[in-house]
C-alpha cells in the first residue's frame, strides 16, 4: 500500500482495523478523541461495533465482555481515564483476556493538563491496578511506529492472553506523518484457536467461564505462578529497543523513549556537528524494560543522561540496570512542556564540563 | 410406565449451592434455568455473574459465563452482546451490585437499549459482605452499618429500581416479581420468560427485579423471612409490569399548552 499522510490518532485506529479489531468501546477525553471518532465511523463499515460508554469504568468492562467472546477489541483513553480503567485492567489480566489499550498520556496529576507528558510510566509498567500482574507496554516514537506497534499489540495480546498497552503522548496522537500499511501482514506469532472463549456451550465441551476468582488459596497461588511464568516469558522474548550511534565511540549515552527520544536523536546530530559524541538507547518495550541493552550501551560511555517528560520515572529502571556502574544525569520538563534539542545539547555539555550533578536514588 | 413430571432443568448444574437455608437465590436460579430450557437457548447463552452472594453463579448454570467486577455486569454484558449479537446474554445481579456501585452501568445499559436480560435480585441488604445497608434497605431496617435502623434523613429512601428504569424513554421490558410463595413464583417465571423472549426476538432490553429473602442477614428464621418480605417489602416494592416495548413512554407536557 502507498504511503498516506495521516494523523496519529487516525493511524492508530486504522492500524487496529487492519489487525482485525472488530470492536471499540471508549469514552471521550482529550487528547485522544480522534481515535474513538475514527472508530465510530470505521467499524460499522466492516461489520464491527463502536459503543460510546458512559465512563471509562464501563468502557473497560465492555472490552472485558467482548474479549471474552474471542473477538479482537480495543479501547483508548488518556491518563485520568486510564486511572478509571485500572479496575478492569486488573480483572482482564487476572482472567487472561487479550485486549489492546492505547494511552495517549497527558500531564498530571489530577486533572492536570492536556499536553504531552510521560508521567504515566510508573502506572503503565509497575502499577496499573491491584494485584500481581503486568501488561506489555509498547512506546512508539513516530506515527509509522505507532501503527506498526498497534498491529503487533493485537498479536501479542492474543499470544499471551494478556492486555497490551500502547503508550503514546499528545504528540503521537496529534502529529501528521506519512504512514504505510503493509499488504498481507502476517501475525507475529503462531496463534492458537481461542478455545477458552465464552461463546455458548452445546455440551461438546465443559462450559467456559471467564473468571479471576479463586477462593482456594492453593488454587490462586497456582494461578499467580502461571501468570508470573507468562510475564517471565515476556521478559525473555519480547524486549524491544533501538539505538543510535551505539556502534561508534561516544562519551555520553542518552536513554529516552517515545517522542522525547526523537528530540534526543536530533540533539545527538547537533552534538556530532560540534565534535561531541553521544549515543541513544531507546526502549520500545517499557515492560519488559531493556535492562541489558541499556547496561551495554551505558558501559561504553563515561556518563548516562536520562531525558523524560516526568519528575523521574524511567530513570529508576535505568539505575536498576546500571547498579551505580555509571553516573546517571537527568533532564526533564513537566506539565506539558516539551524538551528541545538545544536543552539536551546544553545538558550533555554540562555533563562533560562537570557542571551537571548526577542523580542518586536510594 | 412412570412418567417424569418434575426434573432438574438442563440449564441448571447438578451441584449443591452455597446459599444459606431460606435464601431464594436457588429458586430464582431454577426459574432462570427453566426459562432457558423452555426457550431452547441454553447452547447459545452466556451469563454474567455479579459480585455478591451470586458471585459463584457460573458454577450453578450449565452455560458459558463471565464473572464481572462489582456492579459492572451490564457493561460486560454489553461487550458480549455487541461482539456476538447471536448470543443470549443475561446478567444476574444483587442490589448492592446493581443499585449501588453499578448504578451507572445499569442505567446506561438500559438506556442504550442493549438487547440483554438483567435478573435483579433485591433482598434489601448486602449478603456476602455480612449484612450492610443496601440502597434497597427498608426505612428502619437494621443492618450492620445502620444498627439503629435505616435513617432516611441521612441515608435517603430505598431506591425502586424497576420504577426508575421504566422512566427511560428507550423501549424496554421492565417488571418486578417476588418468590416468597409458590403462586407468586409462577408469576416470577412468567416475567422471566417474557424478558428472555423479548431478547430472543431481538426486541429490547429487559429487566426483572425479583424480591428475595435473606434470613441470615435479616436475623430471622427462614420460615419467618417470607412473611417479613410480604409485610415490609411488598407494599413498597409493588409487583407487576412497569414497562413494555409497546407501551411507549410518558412524554413531558409542554409548559404552555
Amino acid at each position: 500500500m502507498a504511503k498516506k499522510l495521516m494523523k496519529g490518532s487516525e493511524a492508530i485506529g486504522e492500524a487496529a482495523v487492519q489487525a482485525g479489531c472488530k470492536l471499540f468501546f471508549g469514552y471521550p477525553i482529550t487528547p485522544q478523541n480522534e481515535i474513538p471518532e475514527y472508530m465510530s465511523m470505521r467499524l460499522p463499515q466492516i461489520g464491527g461495533a463502536f459503543v460510546q460508554a458512559e465512563s471509562e469504568v464501563a468502557a473497560s468492562n465492555m472490552i472485558y465482555g467482548a474479549a471474552g467472546t474471542g473477538e479482537r477489541v480495543m479501547t483508548s483513553s488518556s491518563s485520568p481515564g486510564v486511572s478509571l480503567m485500572a479496575e478492569a485492567i486488573s480483572y482482564l489480566a487476572g482472567s487472561e483476556l487479550p485486549v489492546v489499550i492505547v494511552n495517549i498520556v497527558r500531564a498530571g496529576p489530577g486533572l492536570g493538563g492536556i499536553l504531552p507528558s510521560q508521567g504515566d510510566y510508573f502506572q503503565a509498567t509497575k502499577g496499573l491496578g491491584h494485584g500481581d500482574f503486568r501488561v506489555l507496554v509498547l512506546a512508539p516514537w513516530s506515527i509509522q511506529e505507532a501503527a506498526d506497534l498497534v498491529q503487533d499489540a493485537f498479536d501479542l495480546a492474543d499470544y499471551y492472553r494478556n492486555p497490551v498497552m500502547v503508550l503514546g503522548d499528545g504528540l503521537i496522537g496529534q502529529m501528521m506523518e506519512p504512514v504505510e500499511f503493509h499488504d498481507g501482514r502476517q501475525p507475529l506469532k503462531v496463534l492458537e484457536p481461542k478455545t477458552w472463549a465464552a461463546t455458548g456451550c452445546d455440551g461438546s465441551r465443559p462450559t467456559n467461564v471467564i473468571n479471576s476468582l479463586f477462593l482456594d488459596p492453593e488454587e490462586l497461588e497456582r494461578h499467580n505462578i502461571k501468570l508470573k511464568t507468562k510475564y517471565d516469558l515476556m521478559e525473555a522474548d519480547e524486549v524491544r529497543y533501538a539505538t543510535k550511534g551505539a556502534d561508534e565511540d561516544y562519551e555520553v549515552a542518552i536513554v529516552a523513549y517515545g517522542t522525547v527520544a526523537r528530540v534526543c536523536s536530533t540533539a545527538i546530530d547537533e552534538l556530532r556537528q560540534e565534535g561531541i559524541k553521544a549515543a541513544l538507547v531507546r526502549p520500545i518495550t517499557l515492560f519488559p524494560f531493556p535492562y541489558a541493552a541499556v547496561r551495554e550501551t551505558a558501559e561504553k560511555a563515561k556518563a548516562v543522561l536520562v531525558v523524560e517528560l516526568s519528575a523521574g520515572q524511567m530513570i529508576e529502571d535505568v539505575q536498576l540496570a546500571l547498579a551505580r556502574s555509571r553516573p546517571v544525569h537527568f533532564y526533564n520538563r513537566m506539565g506539558g512542556m516539551l524538551v528541545s534539542p538545544d536543552e539536551v545539547v546544553a545538558k550533555v555539555k554540562a555533563i562533560l564540563d562537570g557542571s551537571s550533578v548526577e542523580v542518586h536514588h536510594g | 410406565m412412570a412418567e417424569t413430571v418434575f426434573a432438574r432443568p438442563l440449564a441448571l448444574a447438578d451441584v449443591s449451592t452455597h446459599y444459606c437455608p431460606g435464601c431464594t437465590h436457588g429458586l430464582i436460579h431454577r426459574l432462570v434455568a427453566e426459562v432457558l430450557d423452555e426457550l431452547e437457548v441454553k447452547e447459545r447463552t452466556v451469563g454474567v455473574a455479579p459480585v455478591g452472594c451470586a458471585v459463584l453463579a457460573y458454577n450453578y448454570f450449565n452455560c458459558d459465563f463471565q464473572e464481572a467486577a462489582h456492579g459492572r455486569a451490564p457493561a460486560v454484558a454489553t461487550g458480549v452482546k455487541r461482539a456476538r449479537p447471536d448470543l443470549i446474554v443475561f446478567s444476574y445481579q444483587g442490589d448492592g451490585d446493581l443499585a449501588s456501585i453499578g448504578m451507572a452501568e445499569i442505567v446506561h445499559c438500559a438506556n442504550r437499549g442493549e438487547k440483554v436480560t438483567v435478573v435483579f435480585v433485591n433482598n434489601a441488604i448486602y449478603g456476602m459482605t455480612g449484612g450492610q445497608m443496601a440502597p434497597t434497605t427498608m426505612p428502619g431496617q437494621v443492618a450492620t452499618t445502620c444498627q439503629l435502623g435505616r435513617d432516611v434523613e441521612t441515608a435517603g429512601h430505598p431506591i425502586r429500581v424497576a420504577e426508575m428504569i421504566s422512566t427511560l424513554r428507550t423501549p424496554a421490558f421492565v417488571a418486578r416479581a417476588t418468590v416468597h410463595n409458590p403462586l407468586v413464583s409462577v408469576h416470577a417465571k412468567e416475567m422471566l420468560r417474557r424478558a428472555f423472549t423479548y431478547q430472543v426476538k431481538g426486541t429490547c432490553f429487559s429487566l426483572v427485579e425479583i424480591l428475595s429473602t435473606c434470613p441470615t442477614n435479616w436475623g430471622i428464621p427462614p420460615a419467618e423471612a417470607t412473611g417479613w418480605l410480604e409485610k415490609n417489602m411488598l407494599p413498597y416494592y409493588p409487583v407487576g409490569v412497569f414497562k413494555t416495548p409497546d407501551s411507549g413512554s410518558r412524554e413531558p407536557k409542554p409548559l404552555i399548552s
